[in-house]
């Protein structure tokens, strides 16, 4: 019986050792395992052995069942690792397929830059405030200093919903932002930080320069003891912000009746860096902003008294940023929505 | 403004480097645009005289100048008609670089044939010279050019283009522009020196003038010449006044253009004789009054036209032109020399009104000081007198009802610092002031005070603001401290909207939408075309002066936009757009109670209250929307290339009113510029808030788009007021769910939300989700099948699946009920 016990055991490993794929074990368990299987049979005739020899037999047999199952599980293993290198090696993707395309949109540029400007301003305090586009002469021109026949409104070509210059109460198209400048200063008091991002519109041919309609932000900060030392901190930190730390600013005078003094900024070139190009007018500087320090007539007009607050405005082009900074050269561009030009930002 | 620096160094000694000199002025507010050196190129280029013109032998058209040099003589061939012998003109040797007159480009000259004679040289036009277009005529110099000197010593200049802002008239003048870099670079200017002889003749007693509209007309200044000659103008005058791009007509004209570029002042000059009644009456227009003005044309007038004129007619629009009947020509020999000032509001309109902007009117529209045309009117009147000989009347007619008293402008050095935050010294204010030529007292006030007196020219000065630009600029805004801003935050306030369509934008683009931005104008066609029946919903607000009709009305949809812009992408990109724009439509509130205002005419500088605020404006409404066109996924080798259609724009608007946090009912729509049967409002809480849909093939071809577009459209004002309630958390659930799929076979015309509504009406029930829908084999015809997976779910114990087993057979019975449902075998 021992003996039995032995060469069965010998004979099974024997036949595992053989079996080469994983559908061959199933049929080696059967036979070496199953129910039929000899070692099954010693185990059932273990009944009719006297008690001390069952007891030592048993327990060889159930050993030798137990370790050719562990043997089948190891050999198991083996083969499905086989198995699965085998497969990999014969089933290898083709790796340089194009990945499944994830549909990806895009933020239009301008919105991207008015984005920017917003957050830079408004880590400064700047509260963020919309005003309408289609606006009243008093807003746009009478409010800031520019009555009916003013020299200043050829600065402003004016598309007019009731063409009537000759009275504030006719609506026109705004053309800059500043209007906002009266609508926030009727309702607030100072202390006032805001920033008015918003669209505005010219009675303007287009070409590469120049569009009908485009993007302004204009800015405003009133209180006591504010300077035009302060507005010039804020737009040199705002124009570093933007255009980088190195880069050149220029602040000298300008006129905006709505300002006094004025001043205008201009950074250097950034295709040239000051030596002078087409881009420049060979000036070797880019106007990005007209600013100053809040007219006192205006003041009055909205009844903050320019004795007691002072306070600057600024307002500056959107488009004109991220043509500088990508070297778009067509401000066309941005309002012709090309998907070729737009998936470029 | 064109500043020549020959010219102004008749006025002040520049002794800075132009190109410091050009910084200066741009910071200071004046721009040099550009910095144009005339005769750099000028090699080789010398003056010299015709000594003989003779005809080309073989040639008719052409002539043989002989040209005296100085030193030598040389006959060259020239084309031009105007060569004449004793002319002074610009001879160029071989070797010269000359622009060609016909390419435009810089060539060097060397001796050629022409017609068989050698010419080594050349006689110079304007263009040549790379002076003006000019290629018809040789430039002939004047007499007293120099033989045998360099062009360049004698014609160079540098010429600065200068950007003038509109409060500056005065500098729209050399004189100003010297004052200018007086002050920059602290040197002096030197006026002319103005004296002339007059006769015994008072001029009252040969003309007298009468200012009817004394508020249009400040003041009224003319001198009276008598026994003139009417001739061309000595060659200087007409080298400078070319130089400036102005055509040299006789020497009373000329000389009237020369002292405008000089001080700034317009001048016109009356044939004396001509001036019936012997009086100059400044009135407004009669209605209907007609003048033939100094061009030809024959002008009909508005009562706001201010005119000078004689005892019976115009005899000029004031400030713009002259009237043909009083013209100086050569005949004349006396003149009445005008020099006025005129209310600048009038003057523009009138420009405008009449399309005669000129030299003059731009000057007049920004408003000269009244103290200015009596100045100018002496340096005129004793110019005149040099080079067209006769006298003048004694005196000078000055009606000057304008006039008014100087007033001071009181200026601290603590407002200078409070205003740019330049500490200054007294001593530097009244240093910048006086070299500007501001008058300037101390008050002997403390802090210390001074009380300044603005020159004539500088009518722009009216505040103490004012003088703090003065100061700074001219110490520069290089200058000026930078600092932070120390002022008080203002209270933080949330802007919700804005945040909203941020939200609203990054949500779409995260699913792959570009965003696009298009005109707030558009055409009334493209807004017809959004409906089958090209009939705009809205009567959309017009632009009154349109640049183009493409832009002509506001838009009252974004659709035409946004489909436009589609048509225009599909035509190169391959497949799968899509598109948003979040944006302003506007429409139109008509004004009730304001008036547009009928009275026109207002006081300058007065300004009127500020209107209503919204009312009469339009209601500017902020609107999404959204297209996709093309296949649902990208081009790729990975995926089925399924088209798009309705559900992916429900999905869209479902997804995303989810994010937002809102329950919304998709219902059957009448938009009509969507199809019909694949149209449906969103509605959230009875009220529409927008609309998804196919477009209709009619809008879809107007528009010029290919395949099945569909578009999503929403009031983002509504879904920004919706969505502001506040998020509540739900608990995870504890306990396991039992999932059942069911397959139903039922009637066609059922909907989905119906069948749905039944089976969440059952307790338990967490979610439905419909995972097939199928009609065709193995479905009898008339029926459909939705197969439904269903999860249940209680938030307090694990279910059984008899339970569930339970409450689904209540539910199939109910189905069956209602809906003549049945379980698909």
């Amino acid at each position: 019986m021992l003996k039995q016990l032995e060469e069965l055991q010998l004979e099974a490993l024997n036949e595992l050792g053989q079996v080469s794929e994983l559908k061959g074990l199933e049929s080696w368990r059967v036979r070496c395992l199953g129910k039929r299987s000899k070692l099954t049979q010693v185990l059932r005739s273990l009944a009719s052995l006297p008690l001390e020899e069952r007891k030592k037999i048993g327990a060889l047999a159930n050993g030798t069942k137990v370790s050719l199952e562990s043997s089948l599980a190891e050999k198991k293993k083996f083969l499905e690792e086989d198995h699965l290198a085998s497969f990999l090696s014969r089933e290898r993707l083709d790796i340089t397929l194009p990945g499944q395309p994830i549909p990806a949109g895009r933020l239009h540029p301008v919105t991207q830059t008015l984005e920017e400007i917003c957050s830079i301003f408004t880590s400064m305090g700047f509260q963020v405030a919309e005003g309408p586009d289609v606006e009243w002469d008093y807003y746009n021109f009478e409010a800031l200093n520019i009555p009916p026949q003013h020299p200043a409104r050829d600065m402003f070509a004016t598309l007019w919903i009731d063409y009537e210059e000759t009275t504030g109460q006719a609506r026109l198209l705004r053309t800059h932002t500043s209007p906002m400048q009266i609508r926030v200063m009727e309702k607030e008091r100072p202390p006032i930080r805001m920033i008015v991002p918003g669209r505005v519109y010219r009675y303007e041919a287009t070409d590469a320069t120049h569009e009908s309609m485009f993007y302004q932000v204009e800015g405003l900060a009133i209180d006591m003891n504010i300077t035009l030392a302060d507005l010039k901190g804020i737009l040199f930190e705002f124009c570093h912000c933007l255009f980088g730390e190195e880069r050149k600013v220029r602040f000298r005078c300008d006129y905006f009746p709505f300002v006094e003094p004025g001043a205008e900024i201009a950074i250097e070139c950034s295709s040239c860096h000051g030596a002078g190009c087409r881009l420049c007018s060979y000036s070797g500087w880019l106007e990005i902003l007209g600013a100053g320090m809040v007219h006192p007539d205006v003041l009055r007009r909205v009844d903050i008294d320019p004795e007691v607050y002072s306070g600057f405005a600024f307002g500056m082009g959107v488009e004109r940023i991220p043509m500088l900074r990508y070297g778009i050269d067509d401000i066309r561009l941005f309002y012709s929505n090309d998907l070729r030009f737009l998936k470029q930002f | 403004m064109k500043a020549s620096l020959k010219w102004l160094s008749d006025y002040i000694d520049i002794r800075i480097d132009r190109q410091k000199l050009a910084e200066k002025l741009t910071m200071a507010g004046m721009e040099v645009k550009g910095i144009q050196t005339i005769g750099s190129t000028w090699d080789n280029v010398v003056i010299g005289q015709v000594a003989s013109v003779n005809s080309h032998p073989n040639a008719d058209k052409l002539n043989l100048a002989t040209v005296n040099l100085g030193p030598q003589q040389i006959t060259v061939v020239c084309g031009a008609p105007n060569i004449g012998v004793g002319q002074k003109v610009p001879f160029a040797y071989a070797g010269a670089r000359l622009i060609d007159g016909h390419t435009g480009k810089a060539t060097l000259l060397k001796p050629t044939k022409i017609r068989g004679i050698l010419s080594e040289g050349m006689v110079c036009s304007e263009k040549e010279l790379g002076i003006s277009e000019n290629h018809e005529s040789i430039l002939v110099l004047s007499p007293e050019a120099p033989i045998g000197m360099p062009l360049a010593d004698y014609l160079g200049d540098i010429i600065f283009d200068l950007d003038i802002t509109p409060n500056r008239p005065d500098c729209l003048s050399i004189i100003g522009i010297a004052r200018e870099i007086a002050a920059l670079t602290d040197e002096s200017v030197h006026l002319p020196q103005i004296g002339y002889e007059e006769m015994e003749k008072p001029i009252d007693s040969l003309i007298s003038v009468a200012i009817i509209e004394p508020d249009l007309c400040p003041r009224y200044c003319a001198s009276l010449l008598i026994g003139i000659e009417v001739a061309s103008s000595p060659g200087w005058l007409q080298e400078r006044l070319r130089s400036y791009g102005m055509r040299p007509i006789n020497n009373v004209v000329d000389v009237s253009n020369y002292v405008m570029l000089e001080h700034g002042q317009p001048l016109h000059a009356f044939d004396y004789h001509k001036l019936k009644g012997k009086q100059i009456v400044v009135r407004c227009a009669k209605s209907g009054e007609t003048i033939i003005t100094l061009d030809g044309i024959e002008r009909t007038l508005t009562q706001d036209t201010l005119v000078i004129a004689d005892e019976e007619n115009s005899v000029a629009i004031a400030g713009l032109m002259g009237g043909l009947n009083t013209e100086v020509d050569v005949t004349t020999t006396a003149i009445l020399l005008e020099s006025a000032n005129f209310n600048r509001s009038t003057i523009r309109r009138g420009a405008n009104h009449l399309n005669l902007q000129s030299e003059a009117s731009t000057r007049f529209d920004k408003g000269l000081n009244p103290d200015l045309p009596l100045v100018a009117l002496k340096r005129a009147t004793q110019l005149l007198l040099e080079l067209a000989g006769g006298k003048s009347a004694r005196g000078i007619i000055d009606a000057y009802p304008g006039k008014t008293a100087p007033s001071a402008i009181l200026l601290s050095t603590k407002e200078v610092k409070r205003l740019s935050g330049l500490e200054i010294t007294i001593d530097e204010t009244l240093g910048v002031l006086r070299a500007l030529g501001f008058e300037c007292q101390e008050t002997g006030l403390l802090p210390p005070q001074i009380s300044v007196f603005v020159p004539y020219w500088r009518g722009d000065i009216k505040c103490a603001a004012d003088l703090v630009e003065e100061i700074i600029r001219i110490i520069g805004y290089d200058k000026i401290p930078v600092t932070r801003l120390s002022a008080s935050l203002p209270p933080q306030k949330l802007t919700p909207e804005r945040s909203f369509k941020q939200k609203l934008r990054n949500t779409l683009v995260s699913w792959g939408f570009q965003e696009i931005l298009t005109y707030s104008l558009t055409s009334m066609e493209k807004l017809q075309r959004l409906s089958p029946k090209l009939e705009p919903k809205i009567a959309p607000l017009q632009v009154a002066n349109p640049m183009t009709k493409e832009q002509e009305y506001l838009r009252t949809s974004l659709r035409a936009g946004v489909l436009t812009t589609l048509a225009n992408n599909q035509k190169h990109e391959e497949a799968d757009i899509r598109l948003f724009e979040i944006g302003k439509i506007f429409l139109p509130q008509y004004p009730s109670a304001i008036a547009l205002s009928q009275n026109a005419e207002s006081g300058e500088g007065e300004v009127k209250q500020s209107p209503q605020d919204k009312e009469g404006l339009p209601h500017e409404k902020e609107m999404l929307c959204a297209v996709l066109s093309g296949s649902r996924r990208e081009l790729s080798w990975h995926d089925n290339k399924e088209l798009l259609d309705f559900f992916d724009a429900k999905g869209v608007a479902e997804r995303l009113l989810e994010q937002l946090g809102l329950t919304s009912t998709f219902e059957s729509s009448d938009d009509e510029g969507l199809l019909l049967g694949r149209r449906a409002d969103v509605i959230i809480g009875g009220d529409k808030v927008g609309v998804v849909g196919n477009l209709h093939s009619k809008v879809a071809q107007g528009f010029e788009l290919s395949g099945p577009v569909c578009l999503i459209e929403m009031d983002v004002e509504k879904l920004m007021n919706k969505a502001s309630g506040a998020k509540r958390y739900q608990p995870i659930p504890r306990f396991p769910s039992i999932t059942r799929d069911i397959a139903l076979v039922i009637n066609e015309q059922v909907t989905f939300q119906e069948t749905e509504a039944i089976i969440q009406s059952f307790p338990l029930v967490e979610k439905t989700t419909l995972f097939d829908l199928y009609t065709g084999e193995q479905i009898p015809e008339g029926k459909k099948s939705f197969a439904i997976r269903i999860i249940y779910q209680s938030p307090q114990r694990t279910l059984t699946e008899r339970e569930v087993d339970k409450i689904q057979q209540q539910m199939l019975d109910r189905l069956c009920r209602e809906l003549g449902a049945t379980l698909r075998g």
